[in-house]
């Protein structure tokens, strides 16, 4: 049998749902590592079945704590309003629509201290597994499961060569490899998910490349 | 290697070991870790489990807006009092499975077994049967393990997701996992175990998915509550010598088949059964404003 037990038993999680509490928890959790800078005000766009329903499995109380930092299986998460406010973070809810998305989609988009806006767009897929769809206007698509490196880079040659080198000199093994671009030659992204968890001298060894604009790294013990 | 109920229970039968032993054999090589890493995270969610059946048994939680307040804090004190119908376990059990739905409505700590909506169902037949059996820790794992494995084979071979197959495929397969533990925690044979999935099944077959305003409180709490009763008189139907004359996977089959015939109102989008009474759409109105 290839499905492990703690699949079928777990996660141990806050209640009630696991897409709309659990995975909302998750979902903007994993913004703010992206993001990874300060911010002083949130705005939650919601979409479908997370903008129908949100008031009633608690997603408003598990985004904002997302955002804080909690995990899905800390019990401060319902009394994330409370710590938000303590923090002087604002934050707030608008219904949106977009197109082609999951039912269980948030745009997450923040308000950096030095005035500047930066967003993220994910979705809740079901069982507390989310999938993190756009950052920033570019398309991705990485789940969080595995550590994730997010480049955001020039769209120059030589690169992604440069990327992997640093990668397999320090015996990390590449599971996926993604490339977004809105333009060529333009500012980009490059998803890569990885089997090893990645030290922080990989990060700043990539951010001492040329053309590198910022790197992120999401381990999944984060 | 065992892909189905039927291989897994050959393996067990032929090496005369309960099923437990092979579903943690199993996980050791899938998850590379040692027995003794398998039973440390098995009890990291039981004690969760035991947390969770307890908390709103002795008191009434009072969450705002929830429409299950109190429910396991009078089950309990009815089933203390001693002059029930059905006897004090079954009153126990219920209890405790409701307080697991009460602690997830409330925003508390839970761990999903195999679904948050289905929580209360398999902690209340660990803790029930632990109890009237006197057994230990270590046992109760054993029973979380041979639960957790038979669940495995139907998450693989077919649904666990109430928006997919209803609730016969969350709260029912939480029973059917519940009951072939407590068959082997009461000394049942690995074959009487998986009797005893198949019996819960076949009682719960069709049940569908209609949460009012959907919330995971009604009628979900009710059905943690009953389902978790179906688990136990499926256990002692076993015991007993009853036998399903369908073969377990094809009782899984059959379900999973149900799952995919139910209409999609009737499949957690709260648009049919008890959801689409006037009174729930009342209390939907009432909650979300549409």
């Amino acid at each position: 049998m290839d499905v492990s037990i703690f699949e079928v038993v777990g996660p141990i999680m806050i209640g009630p749902s696991s897409s709309h509490t659990a995975g909302a928890a998750k979902l903007a959790r994993i913004a703010r590592n992206i993001v990874n800078e300060p911010f002083k005000k949130v705005t939650f766009g919601l979409h479908g079945s997370f903008a129908m329903t949100y008031k009633g499995h608690g997603t408003d109380r598990a985004l904002v704590a997302g955002v804080l930092g909690l995990y899905e299986d800390d019990e401060a998460l319902a009394d994330s309003f409370e710590l938000a406010k303590q923090q002087g973070l604002e934050y707030e809810f608008d219904q949106i629509k977009l197109e082609n998305v999951h039912e269980n989609t948030v745009k997450i988009s923040f308000l950096l201290e030095d005035g500047s806006s930066y967003y993220v767009i994910g979705s809740s897929i079901g069982g507390g597994q989310i999938v993190i769809t756009n950052i920033n206007g570019f398309r991705t698509e990485f789940t969080a499961q595995y550590s994730t490196i997010v480049i955001n880079h020039y769209d120059k040659k030589g690169i992604i060569s440069e990327v992997s080198a640093i990668l397999s000199n320090n015996y990390i093994n590449i599971a996926t490899m993604r490339l977004s671009r809105n333009a060529r030659g333009e500012e980009a992204f490059c998803i890569i998910e990885t089997d090893d968890v990645i030290p922080h001298h990989v990060k700043e060894s990539m951010e001492e490349l040329e053309n590198i604009i910022q790197v992120q790294v999401i381990n999944v013990t984060d | 290697m065992y892909h189905n109920l039927q291989e897994l229970l050959n393996i067990a039968t032929e090496r005369e070991v309960p099923l437990w032993k092979i579903i943690l054999e199993n996980e050791m090589k899938l998850s590379q870790m040692t027995e003794e890493e398998v039973f440390t995270n098995l009890s990291r969610r039981y004690k969760v489990m035991e947390s969770s059946s307890h908390k709103a048994m002795n008191q009434n939680l009072h969450v705002e807006g929830s429409l299950i307040n109190g429910l396991a804090y009078s089950q309990n004190q009815y089933a203390r009092q001693g002059n029930t119908l059905s006897g004090e376990l079954i009153n126990h059990v219920m209890a405790l499975a409701l307080s697991s739905s009460e602690v997830n409505v409330a925003m508390g700590k839970i761990c999903a077994a195999p679904t948050a909506g289905s929580c209360g169902i398999l902690p209340a037949v660990l803790i029930g049967v632990k109890e009237v059996r006197n057994l230990s820790e270590r046992e109760v794992l054993q029973g979380l393990l041979t639960a957790s494995g038979v669940g495995a084979v139907v998450v693989k071979n077919a649904t666990v997701a109430g928006a997919e197959g209803g609730c016969q495929a969350e709260c029912g397969v939480a029973a059917a996992m519940a009951a072939a533990a407590a068959v082997e925690m009461a000394g049942g044979s690995a074959q009487m175990a998986i009797h005893a999935f198949s019996l819960v099944i076949i009682n719960v077959m069709g049940l569908v998915c209609d949460p009012i305003a959907g919330l995971v409180q009604v009628p979900c709490a009710q059905r943690n509550a009953s389902q978790a009763v179906n688990a136990i008189i499926c256990a002692d139907m076993a015991l007993a010598g009853m036998t399903c004359i369908v073969p377990a996977d094809e009782v899984v089959e059959a379900m999973y088949r149900v799952g995919k015939q139910l209409p999609s109102e009737l499949r957690e989008t709260a648009l049919g059964g008890l959801a689409a009474t006037s009174t729930a759409k009342n209390i939907q109105e009432k909650i979300f404003g549409h």
